[in-house]
């Protein structure tokens, strides 16, 4: 008893459990809808002229509303990448694989994507690469409709064509 | 101490639920609007502050996301703090007082909606020992209003005249999100909520968002013609542990306001952040705002209260009686944690 007494407490278990229902706002709202229908689609900044993906409403550098769409193709080309070889809990993608960067056509910033069908020791700046999508019946407003990307054969872009991204 | 002035106010109408608008683009209309108030553009401002908090949306880094409203490029002076945005003002108005910038854009959002409002408010508790036992924070306004009831200082007709006087002053603000002309008598015929607290006496859930413009010395004289000048401010804190606390007064108002200056003139309006309506009894004794105060005259708290946005609202809203010409000398009052935990009092003069 007096050991225990003076035993210093270490831990307490607090559970805590909130629920939220999540507003995507606008922009995003009509990117995923545009998604479940197979379709990417940016914004264009009024101001600068960028056009994100995926759409957040507005231009982050300017600070304005983007209300202009504009569908995307796609396919583009791979800005950057690295080689995960280390695995994490809940990832189901075999050893090693690549996360790219991409740079759709018509898009002016990258987002992050899957690159397979293709040994990673062969991605290279500059791929091009274009979407495998998942079964038409399993497309809900995820980017997950987009299983990875893989090569499409043409020739690489030039180092002008995404020097900006990097 | 460097003259520093609020020059533009605005804010988003209050909402129960902003069910299709992001947090982004709640806020981006209002920054513009405050900004072509203050004849500014973003290239205008020196220093950039937000107030808000990634519980109630349950967004993680949600105030650096928020950013895309004000566009921070070329890379902006920027900072953010976890409590109201009437706190943020004070942190651009300390900044203000460096001197090397002149104009300060302060902004604040929150959204109550996606989530359960009273009890998330909870994690703001002691974690070890309060926090785990959910202490919702309707009852916790319950306990002090109780406390006040208790030591005799007021009845529950006066809770329910604040409650009546502040929905019938929200008729006139369109921005207000509770409002309605039924008698105080009435509405003490309702039920209880929460012992001694009734509806009308605790706040409207809502989603919301304001910004305010502070310009310093001659910027604030040329981009306002009749500036609110911040003449006092000041905030105090009290201890964590609600029972060390006195919660039936407010010892940190009263300092934060004798600070400030509160009591160096007569003040025309007081805009005072008192989300339950006995906090506006306990906050007009420590301030000591007599009956010739038109108090909240905006409807206060009770008629909106988007959480970290509220305080910055009431900044505002006593800025704009200034602006206009309605008041010389306003007193602005905001709130942090449960019970009146932690005050802020701002005394503005044209």
């Amino acid at each position: 008893m007096s050991q225990v007494a003076s035993e210093p407490v270490t831990a307490v278990e607090t559970p805590i459990r909130l629920q939220y229902r999540y507003t995507a706002g606008h922009a995003t709202t009509r990117f995923l809808r545009a998604l479940t229908e197979g379709r990417l689609l940016g914004q264009r900044c009024p101001r600068c002229r960028k056009v994100y993906v995926p759409p957040r409403g507005s231009c982050p550098t300017c600070g304005v509303p983007t209300d202009e769409e504009v569908p995307l193709a796609d396919r583009g080309i791979v800005t950057s990448f690295c080689i995960v070889n280390v695995p994490f809990v809940g990832h189901a993608i075999e050893m090693p694989y690549v996360a790219a960067s991409v740079l759709l056509d018509g898009a002016d910033i990258t987002f992050q994507h899957l690159v397979q069908e293709i040994p990673a020791a062969e991605v290279r700046m500059g791929m091009r690469i274009e979407a495998v999508w998942a079964p038409r019946e399993e497309w809900g407003p995820s980017l997950e409709n987009i299983r990875h990307f893989r090569p499409t054969g043409e020739p690489d872009a030039a180092f002008e064509a995404y020097k900006e991204h990097l | 101490m460097r003259d520093v002035a609020v020059v533009g106010f605005a804010q988003s109408p209050s909402v129960r639920r902003e069910d299709s608008r992001n947090e982004v683009e709640m806020l981006m209309p209002v920054v513009e609007e405050v900004l072509a108030e203050s004849g500014m553009g973003r290239e205008d401002i020196g220093f950039t502050v937000s107030g808000s908090c990634d519980y109630l949306a349950g967004v993680p880094f949600s105030f650096v996301s928020a950013l895309d409203a004000v566009g921070a490029w070329p890379p902006i002076q920027e900072s953010h703090v976890e409590m109201d945005g009437a706190f943020a003002l004070y942190e651009a108005w300390v900044r203000l007082q460096h001197g090397d910038v002149d104009t300060a854009l302060v902004y604040a959002f929150g959204k109550s909606s996606p989530g359960s409002l009273r009890d998330l408010m909870a994690l703001q508790l002691d974690p070890y020992c309060l926090a785990p036992l959910w202490p919702d924070a309707i009852s916790l306004a319950a306990l002090q209003a109780r406390v006040l009831l208790d030591s005799g200082r007021i009845t529950e007709a006066d809770m329910a005249a604040v409650a009546a006087r502040s929905r019938r002053d929200a008729r006139d603000n369109p921005k207000a999100q509770v409002s309605g002309d039924r008698p105080a008598e009435t509405l003490l015929e309702e039920p209880y909520l929460v012992a001694p607290l009734r509806l009308h006496d605790c706040p409207p859930v809502s989603d919301g968002a304001a910004a305010v413009v502070l310009a310093a010395g001659d910027a604030a004289r040329r981009t306002s013609a009749r500036p609110a000048w911040i003449r006092g401010i000041d905030h105090r804190i009290e201890p964590q542990a609600l029972g060390v606390r006195d919660l039936a007064h407010s010892p940190s108002t009263a300092r934060a306001a004798q600070v400030a200056g509160a009591g160096r003139g007569p003040v025309d309006v007081a805009e005072l952040h008192a989300p339950f309506s006995h906090q506006e009894l306990i906050l007009r004794e420590a301030i000591g705002i007599d009956g010739g105060v038109a108090v909240n005259p905006s409807g206060g708290a009770l008629a909106a209260n988007p959480m970290m946005v509220a305080g910055l609202i009431r900044v505002g809203e006593a800025a704009r009686r200034i602006h206009d010409g309605s008041a010389g000398r306003a007193l602005a009052h905001a709130t942090s944690g449960p019970c009146l935990q932690q005050n802020l009092v701002c005394v503005l003069e044209a």
